[in-house]
Protein backbone atom coordinates (compact mmCIF):
# COMPACT_ATOMS: atom_id res chain seq x y z
CA UNK A 1 0.00 0.00 0.00
CA UNK A 2 1.30 3.35 -0.87
CA UNK A 3 0.74 6.46 0.60
CA UNK A 4 1.32 8.52 -2.58
CA UNK A 5 -1.09 10.80 -3.94
CA UNK A 6 -2.25 8.30 -6.90
CA UNK A 7 -4.19 9.51 -10.13
CA UNK A 8 -7.52 8.83 -9.90
CA UNK A 9 -9.43 7.23 -12.47
CA UNK A 10 -10.49 10.46 -14.19
CA UNK A 11 -6.91 11.70 -14.46
CA UNK A 12 -5.88 8.13 -16.00
CA UNK A 13 -8.91 8.39 -18.66
CA UNK A 14 -7.57 11.94 -19.12
CA UNK A 15 -3.83 10.70 -20.26
CA UNK A 16 -5.26 8.13 -21.94
CA UNK A 17 -7.42 9.87 -23.98
CA UNK A 18 -4.72 12.76 -24.50
CA UNK A 19 -1.68 11.62 -23.78
CA UNK A 20 -0.81 14.15 -20.96
CA UNK A 21 -1.36 15.35 -17.73
CA UNK A 22 -0.07 19.01 -16.86
CA UNK A 23 0.90 19.97 -13.31
CA UNK A 24 0.75 23.91 -12.55
CA UNK A 25 3.34 25.37 -10.89
CA UNK A 26 3.27 22.53 -8.46
CA UNK A 27 7.23 22.43 -7.63
CA UNK A 28 8.34 24.89 -4.95
CA UNK A 29 9.78 27.99 -5.70
CA UNK A 30 12.91 27.05 -3.71
CA UNK A 31 13.47 23.90 -5.67
CA UNK A 32 13.32 25.86 -8.84
CA UNK A 33 16.18 28.29 -7.33
CA UNK A 34 18.29 25.10 -6.31
CA UNK A 35 17.57 23.21 -9.73
CA UNK A 36 18.39 26.60 -11.97
CA UNK A 37 21.59 27.21 -9.56
CA UNK A 38 23.02 24.06 -10.40
CA UNK A 39 22.55 24.11 -14.23
CA UNK A 40 24.99 26.59 -14.10
CA UNK A 41 25.16 30.40 -16.02
CA UNK A 42 24.56 30.40 -19.66
CA UNK A 43 27.31 32.40 -21.43
CA UNK A 44 26.25 35.75 -23.40
CA UNK A 45 26.16 35.66 -27.22
CA UNK A 46 29.49 36.53 -28.28
CA UNK A 47 29.75 37.46 -32.52
CA UNK A 48 30.86 34.30 -34.65
CA UNK A 49 30.57 31.93 -31.89
CA UNK A 50 28.29 29.00 -33.03
CA UNK A 51 25.36 27.97 -31.04
CA UNK A 52 26.32 24.32 -30.68
CA UNK A 53 29.59 25.35 -29.27
CA UNK A 54 27.74 27.62 -26.40
CA UNK A 55 25.73 24.73 -25.70
CA UNK A 56 27.66 22.35 -25.39
CA UNK A 57 29.82 23.90 -22.74
CA UNK A 58 26.58 24.39 -20.90
CA UNK A 59 26.00 21.05 -20.47
CA UNK A 60 29.19 19.91 -19.59
CA UNK A 61 29.15 22.59 -17.10
CA UNK A 62 25.62 21.96 -15.77
CA UNK A 63 25.13 19.99 -12.26
CA UNK A 64 23.40 17.18 -14.09
CA UNK A 65 25.12 13.63 -13.86
CA UNK A 66 25.66 11.25 -16.24
CA UNK A 67 23.31 8.43 -15.88
CA UNK A 68 23.58 4.88 -17.79
CA UNK A 69 20.16 4.13 -19.68
CA UNK A 70 18.45 1.35 -17.36
CA UNK A 71 19.41 2.64 -14.29
CA UNK A 72 16.65 2.21 -11.69
CA UNK A 73 15.02 5.65 -11.38
CA UNK A 74 15.57 5.66 -7.70
CA UNK A 75 19.46 5.71 -8.44
CA UNK A 76 19.42 7.79 -10.93
CA UNK A 77 20.34 11.40 -8.87
CA UNK A 78 22.76 12.02 -5.98
CA UNK A 79 20.41 12.22 -2.81
CA UNK A 80 19.80 16.33 -2.35
CA UNK A 81 20.76 16.98 -5.42
CA UNK A 82 17.65 19.12 -7.07
CA UNK A 83 16.39 16.30 -9.85
CA UNK A 84 16.46 13.91 -6.76
CA UNK A 85 14.09 16.36 -4.87
CA UNK A 86 12.15 16.48 -8.08
CA UNK A 87 11.03 12.98 -8.70
CA UNK A 88 10.80 12.20 -4.99
CA UNK A 89 8.13 15.23 -4.66
CA UNK A 90 4.65 13.47 -3.52
CA UNK A 91 3.24 14.55 -6.21
CA UNK A 92 5.28 13.46 -9.37
CA UNK A 93 6.23 10.18 -7.09
CA UNK A 94 2.45 10.05 -7.27
CA UNK A 95 2.12 10.31 -11.28
CA UNK A 96 5.39 8.26 -11.92
CA UNK A 97 3.72 5.54 -9.74
CA UNK A 98 0.42 5.67 -11.48
CA UNK A 99 1.75 5.81 -14.59
CA UNK A 100 4.96 3.62 -14.61
CA UNK A 101 4.34 1.66 -11.69
CA UNK A 102 6.96 0.46 -9.20
CA UNK A 103 10.33 0.47 -9.43
CA UNK A 104 10.64 2.27 -12.66
CA UNK A 105 13.63 2.57 -15.01
CA UNK A 106 15.51 5.57 -15.95
CA UNK A 107 15.71 5.91 -19.88
CA UNK A 108 17.46 9.55 -20.49
CA UNK A 109 17.16 12.98 -19.52
CA UNK A 110 18.43 16.04 -21.54
CA UNK A 111 18.91 20.02 -20.41
CA UNK A 112 16.67 21.45 -22.81
CA UNK A 113 17.93 25.59 -23.53
CA UNK A 114 16.09 27.64 -26.29
CA UNK A 115 17.83 30.57 -27.21
CA UNK A 116 16.92 33.74 -27.68
CA UNK A 117 17.37 35.90 -31.09
CA UNK A 118 20.10 37.70 -29.90
CA UNK A 119 22.15 34.23 -30.06
CA UNK A 120 21.55 33.37 -33.43
CA UNK A 121 22.29 36.44 -35.00
CA UNK A 122 25.88 36.23 -33.15
CA UNK A 123 26.15 32.82 -34.57
CA UNK A 124 24.82 33.48 -38.05
CA UNK A 125 22.11 30.64 -37.41
CA UNK A 126 18.29 31.11 -37.80
CA UNK A 127 15.58 31.08 -35.28
CA UNK A 128 13.53 28.82 -36.09
CA UNK A 129 11.34 26.35 -34.39
CA UNK A 130 11.63 22.62 -33.69
CA UNK A 131 10.27 19.97 -36.34
CA UNK A 132 7.23 18.45 -34.65
CA UNK A 133 8.12 15.24 -33.95
CA UNK A 134 7.40 11.46 -32.04
CA UNK A 135 10.26 11.02 -29.58
CA UNK A 136 12.85 7.79 -30.08
CA UNK A 137 11.73 5.47 -32.99
CA UNK A 138 8.74 3.65 -33.81
CA UNK A 139 6.72 2.18 -30.82
CA UNK A 140 4.82 -0.29 -31.20
CA UNK A 141 3.96 -1.69 -27.79
CA UNK A 142 0.45 -0.94 -25.94
CA UNK A 143 2.90 -0.58 -22.45
CA UNK A 144 4.34 3.35 -22.58
CA UNK A 145 6.95 5.12 -21.26
CA UNK A 146 6.18 8.94 -20.02
CA UNK A 147 8.43 11.81 -20.28
CA UNK A 148 8.01 14.42 -17.16
CA UNK A 149 9.18 17.90 -18.51
CA UNK A 150 9.74 20.27 -16.05
CA UNK A 151 9.83 24.14 -16.32
CA UNK A 152 11.58 25.47 -13.48
CA UNK A 153 11.08 29.51 -14.60
CA UNK A 154 8.09 30.99 -16.24
CA UNK A 155 7.86 30.71 -19.90
CA UNK A 156 5.79 32.65 -21.60
CA UNK A 157 3.63 32.76 -24.97
CA UNK A 158 6.67 34.96 -26.55
CA UNK A 159 9.73 32.31 -25.19
CA UNK A 160 8.19 29.91 -27.94
CA UNK A 161 7.00 27.02 -24.80
CA UNK A 162 6.91 23.22 -25.66
CA UNK A 163 4.64 23.00 -28.59
CA UNK A 164 2.27 19.60 -28.57
CA UNK A 165 -0.71 18.19 -30.13
CA UNK A 166 -3.06 16.26 -27.40
CA UNK A 167 -4.27 12.86 -28.57
CA UNK A 168 -1.77 11.72 -30.87
CA UNK A 169 0.37 9.98 -28.85
CA UNK A 170 -1.34 6.74 -30.01
CA UNK A 171 -0.52 6.74 -33.36
CA UNK A 172 2.92 4.85 -34.70
CA UNK A 173 5.09 7.08 -36.51
CA UNK A 174 8.62 7.43 -37.41
CA UNK A 175 10.18 10.49 -35.39
CA UNK A 176 10.82 13.12 -37.34
CA UNK A 177 8.65 11.91 -40.46
CA UNK A 178 5.97 14.01 -39.65
CA UNK A 179 7.63 17.21 -39.54
CA UNK A 180 6.12 17.93 -42.40
CA UNK A 181 2.82 19.44 -39.96
CA UNK A 182 3.24 22.55 -38.97
CA UNK A 183 0.03 23.29 -37.86
CA UNK A 184 -2.54 20.81 -36.77
CA UNK A 185 -5.55 22.42 -34.92
CA UNK A 186 -5.72 22.16 -31.15
CA UNK A 187 -1.80 21.98 -30.62
CA UNK A 188 -1.20 23.31 -27.52
CA UNK A 189 2.20 25.52 -26.25
CA UNK A 190 3.08 25.44 -22.54
CA UNK A 191 3.04 29.11 -21.29
CA UNK A 192 3.20 28.32 -17.76
CA UNK A 193 4.30 29.76 -14.17
CA UNK A 194 7.19 28.28 -12.63
CA UNK A 195 7.32 24.58 -11.13
CA UNK A 196 5.27 23.34 -14.00
CA UNK A 197 5.40 19.53 -14.90
CA UNK A 198 4.32 17.91 -18.21
CA UNK A 199 3.76 13.86 -18.03
CA UNK A 200 3.43 13.46 -21.24
CA UNK A 201 3.10 9.58 -22.88
CA UNK A 202 6.01 8.67 -24.82
CA UNK A 203 4.29 8.85 -28.25
CA UNK A 204 3.29 12.30 -27.81
CA UNK A 205 3.73 14.75 -30.72
CA UNK A 206 5.27 17.23 -29.97
CA UNK A 207 7.97 20.52 -30.70
CA UNK A 208 10.54 23.27 -29.43
CA UNK A 209 8.84 26.55 -29.83
CA UNK A 210 10.67 29.46 -31.26
CA UNK A 211 11.61 31.60 -28.55
CA UNK A 212 11.21 35.35 -29.43
CA UNK A 213 11.98 37.02 -25.99
CA UNK A 214 15.11 38.41 -24.49
CA UNK A 215 15.72 35.48 -22.29
CA UNK A 216 17.11 32.06 -22.31
CA UNK A 217 14.24 29.02 -22.16
CA UNK A 218 15.43 26.13 -19.41
CA UNK A 219 13.29 23.24 -19.17
CA UNK A 220 14.45 19.76 -18.45
CA UNK A 221 13.76 16.23 -19.69
CA UNK A 222 13.04 13.07 -18.41
CA UNK A 223 12.07 9.89 -19.87
CA UNK A 224 11.08 6.70 -17.31
CA UNK A 225 10.26 3.51 -18.60
CA UNK A 226 8.20 1.19 -16.65
CA UNK A 227 10.12 -1.76 -15.11
CA UNK A 228 9.49 -5.28 -17.01
CA UNK A 229 10.91 -7.03 -14.15
CA UNK A 230 8.26 -5.39 -11.55
CA UNK A 231 5.49 -8.12 -11.01
CA UNK A 232 2.36 -5.40 -12.02
CA UNK A 233 4.37 -3.54 -14.50
CA UNK A 234 2.12 -0.05 -15.58
CA UNK A 235 -1.01 -2.57 -14.48
CA UNK A 236 -3.52 -1.13 -12.02
CA UNK A 237 -0.97 1.21 -10.08
CA UNK A 238 -3.20 4.14 -10.12
CA UNK A 239 -6.53 4.92 -7.15
CA UNK A 240 -8.18 1.89 -9.02
CA UNK A 241 -10.58 2.11 -5.73
CA UNK A 242 -11.76 5.66 -7.76
CA UNK A 243 -13.02 3.10 -10.81
CA UNK A 244 -16.71 3.33 -10.87
CA UNK A 245 -18.14 -0.62 -12.10
CA UNK A 246 -19.42 -0.38 -15.38
CA UNK A 247 -22.85 -1.97 -15.34
CA UNK A 248 -23.63 -1.18 -18.79
CA UNK A 249 -23.00 0.37 -21.92
CA UNK A 250 -23.72 4.04 -22.53
CA UNK A 251 -26.64 4.75 -25.30
CA UNK A 252 -25.04 5.84 -28.69
CA UNK A 253 -26.14 7.61 -31.27
CA UNK A 254 -29.54 8.60 -30.33
CA UNK A 255 -29.16 10.76 -27.37
CA UNK A 256 -31.76 13.72 -26.30
CA UNK A 257 -28.85 15.52 -24.34
CA UNK A 258 -25.58 15.38 -23.18
CA UNK A 259 -24.61 12.46 -21.13
CA UNK A 260 -22.68 13.14 -17.27
CA UNK A 261 -19.10 13.18 -17.22
CA UNK A 262 -17.66 9.35 -16.49
CA UNK A 263 -14.44 7.69 -17.40
CA UNK A 264 -16.41 6.94 -21.28
CA UNK A 265 -17.11 10.06 -21.35
CA UNK A 266 -13.69 11.17 -21.13
CA UNK A 267 -12.33 8.42 -23.56
CA UNK A 268 -14.89 9.36 -26.46
CA UNK A 269 -14.28 13.16 -26.55
CA UNK A 270 -12.40 13.46 -30.13
CA UNK A 271 -9.96 16.64 -30.58
CA UNK A 272 -10.24 19.06 -32.76
CA UNK A 273 -7.66 17.60 -35.30
CA UNK A 274 -9.25 14.61 -35.52
CA UNK A 275 -10.29 13.15 -38.98
CA UNK A 276 -14.00 12.15 -39.34
CA UNK A 277 -13.17 8.03 -40.10
CA UNK A 278 -9.69 7.56 -37.49
CA UNK A 279 -11.03 9.85 -34.87
CA UNK A 280 -13.07 6.46 -34.97
CA UNK A 281 -9.73 4.30 -34.77
CA UNK A 282 -8.86 7.04 -32.10
CA UNK A 283 -11.30 5.79 -29.88
CA UNK A 284 -11.10 2.17 -30.33
CA UNK A 285 -7.13 2.75 -29.81
CA UNK A 286 -8.30 4.63 -26.25
CA UNK A 287 -10.16 1.64 -25.07
CA UNK A 288 -7.62 -1.02 -25.85
CA UNK A 289 -5.18 1.04 -23.44
CA UNK A 290 -7.66 1.33 -20.60
CA UNK A 291 -8.03 -2.41 -20.74
CA UNK A 292 -4.45 -2.47 -20.30
CA UNK A 293 -4.06 -0.84 -17.71
CA UNK A 294 -6.98 -1.59 -15.72
CA UNK A 295 -6.16 -5.64 -16.73
CA UNK A 296 -9.84 -5.29 -18.16
CA UNK A 297 -10.46 -7.26 -21.64
CA UNK A 298 -13.75 -7.26 -21.71
CA UNK A 299 -14.24 -3.60 -21.07
CA UNK A 300 -15.78 -1.04 -23.80
CA UNK A 301 -16.74 2.29 -24.33
CA UNK A 302 -19.64 3.13 -26.39
CA UNK A 303 -19.63 -0.54 -28.24
CA UNK A 304 -16.63 0.39 -30.45
CA UNK A 305 -14.66 -2.96 -29.71
CA UNK A 306 -17.69 -4.86 -28.85
CA UNK A 307 -19.04 -4.70 -32.28
CA UNK A 308 -15.85 -5.76 -34.11
CA UNK A 309 -15.31 -8.68 -31.85
CA UNK A 310 -18.20 -9.69 -32.36
CA UNK A 311 -17.49 -13.19 -34.50
CA UNK A 312 -20.88 -14.22 -35.12
CA UNK A 313 -19.91 -16.00 -38.06
CA UNK A 314 -17.16 -18.17 -35.65
CA UNK B 1 10.84 35.56 -62.55
CA UNK B 2 8.42 33.88 -60.71
CA UNK B 3 8.75 31.72 -57.68
CA UNK B 4 6.54 28.99 -56.12
CA UNK B 5 4.71 29.18 -52.79
CA UNK B 6 3.27 25.79 -51.92
CA UNK B 7 0.36 25.20 -49.02
CA UNK B 8 -0.14 21.68 -48.01
CA UNK B 9 -3.91 21.58 -45.96
CA UNK B 10 -5.12 18.48 -44.45
CA UNK B 11 -8.81 17.74 -43.82
CA UNK B 12 -10.88 15.83 -41.94
CA UNK B 13 -11.82 13.70 -45.00
CA UNK B 14 -10.86 13.06 -48.90
CA UNK B 15 -13.53 15.92 -49.72
CA UNK B 16 -11.74 18.91 -50.57
CA UNK B 17 -14.50 20.74 -49.12
CA UNK B 18 -13.78 19.03 -45.76
CA UNK B 19 -13.26 21.21 -42.74
CA UNK B 20 -9.12 21.74 -42.57
CA UNK B 21 -7.49 20.32 -39.48
CA UNK B 22 -3.95 20.86 -39.96
CA UNK B 23 -1.55 23.19 -42.06
CA UNK B 24 1.65 24.08 -44.00
CA UNK B 25 3.06 26.85 -45.92
CA UNK B 26 6.76 27.19 -47.59
CA UNK B 27 7.59 30.28 -49.13
CA UNK B 28 9.84 29.81 -52.16
CA UNK B 29 10.14 33.33 -52.63
CA UNK B 30 11.98 34.16 -49.35
CA UNK B 31 9.64 36.82 -48.29
CA UNK B 32 7.92 34.99 -45.24
CA UNK B 33 9.58 32.18 -42.91
CA UNK B 34 6.73 30.19 -42.07
CA UNK B 35 7.74 27.33 -39.14
CA UNK B 36 6.16 24.82 -36.84
CA UNK B 37 3.66 26.44 -34.77
CA UNK B 38 2.95 29.60 -36.00
CA UNK B 39 -0.30 29.59 -36.32
CA UNK B 40 -3.28 28.31 -34.70
CA UNK B 41 -6.50 28.65 -36.59
CA UNK B 42 -6.09 27.17 -40.34
CA UNK B 43 -5.65 29.62 -43.43
CA UNK B 44 -8.83 28.12 -45.10
CA UNK B 45 -11.69 26.81 -43.54
CA UNK B 46 -12.00 23.98 -46.35
CA UNK B 47 -9.88 22.56 -48.89
CA UNK B 48 -11.78 24.34 -51.59
CA UNK B 49 -11.95 27.61 -49.73
CA UNK B 50 -7.69 27.76 -51.15
CA UNK B 51 -9.02 27.34 -54.32
CA UNK B 52 -11.27 30.19 -54.20
CA UNK B 53 -8.52 32.17 -53.05
CA UNK B 54 -6.35 31.20 -55.95
CA UNK B 55 -4.38 28.25 -54.87
CA UNK B 56 -4.11 25.82 -57.66
CA UNK B 57 -4.20 21.83 -56.09
CA UNK B 58 -1.49 19.81 -57.10
CA UNK B 59 -1.62 16.72 -55.64
CA UNK B 60 -3.92 14.62 -53.51
CA UNK B 61 -3.39 11.91 -51.18
CA UNK B 62 -4.77 8.36 -52.62
CA UNK B 63 -6.99 6.27 -50.51
CA UNK B 64 -5.38 2.97 -50.08
CA UNK B 65 -7.29 -0.01 -48.46
CA UNK B 66 -5.94 -1.16 -45.33
CA UNK B 67 -3.92 -3.94 -44.77
CA UNK B 68 -5.33 -7.28 -43.04
CA UNK B 69 -4.60 -7.44 -39.49
CA UNK B 70 -3.51 -3.47 -39.10
CA UNK B 71 -6.92 -2.19 -39.96
CA UNK B 72 -6.74 0.04 -36.53
CA UNK B 73 -3.56 0.89 -37.12
CA UNK B 74 -2.76 4.50 -37.30
CA UNK B 75 -0.24 6.97 -38.69
CA UNK B 76 -0.02 10.49 -40.53
CA UNK B 77 -2.72 12.03 -41.25
CA UNK B 78 -4.23 10.74 -44.56
CA UNK B 79 -5.70 13.32 -46.72
CA UNK B 80 -2.79 15.85 -47.84
CA UNK B 81 -3.78 18.25 -50.48
CA UNK B 82 -0.91 20.25 -51.58
CA UNK B 83 -1.74 23.44 -53.38
CA UNK B 84 0.76 26.05 -55.27
CA UNK B 85 0.99 29.59 -56.16
CA UNK B 86 3.46 30.92 -58.47
CA UNK B 87 4.24 34.14 -57.24
CA UNK B 88 6.39 37.02 -59.41
CA UNK B 89 9.45 38.12 -57.98
CA UNK B 90 12.60 40.64 -58.05
CA UNK B 91 15.06 39.70 -60.13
Amino acid sequence: MTHLPLLNAQQMAQFVARGFLRLDGVVPEALNAQFLQEMGEIAPPVPGRGLMRTYGEMLAKAGVPEVAAGTPLDQAYPEGSALAKLVQLPVAAGAIRSLVGEDPIFDHHFLHVTFPPAYHEASGGENVSQHTHQDSTIDPRTAFDIQIMYYPHEVTREMGGTRFVPGTHLRRVSEVALGRYQNIRGQQHMVCEPGTLLFIHSGIWHGGGVNLSDRTRTMFKIRINPNPRSSRTQVRQFDVSTLVPQNQQRPIFYLKGPLPPSVEQTLMTPEPWFEQDTGRLEFLNRVRLWRYLTDDPTYDADYWLTRVENLAEV
Amino acid sequence: MQRQKVLVLYTANSALDSPVIGWSVYDGTGQTRPMAGDQDEPPYRTGVDALKDGWRLIQAAQLLPHARGAEFDLAYLKYEFFFEQLVEVQP
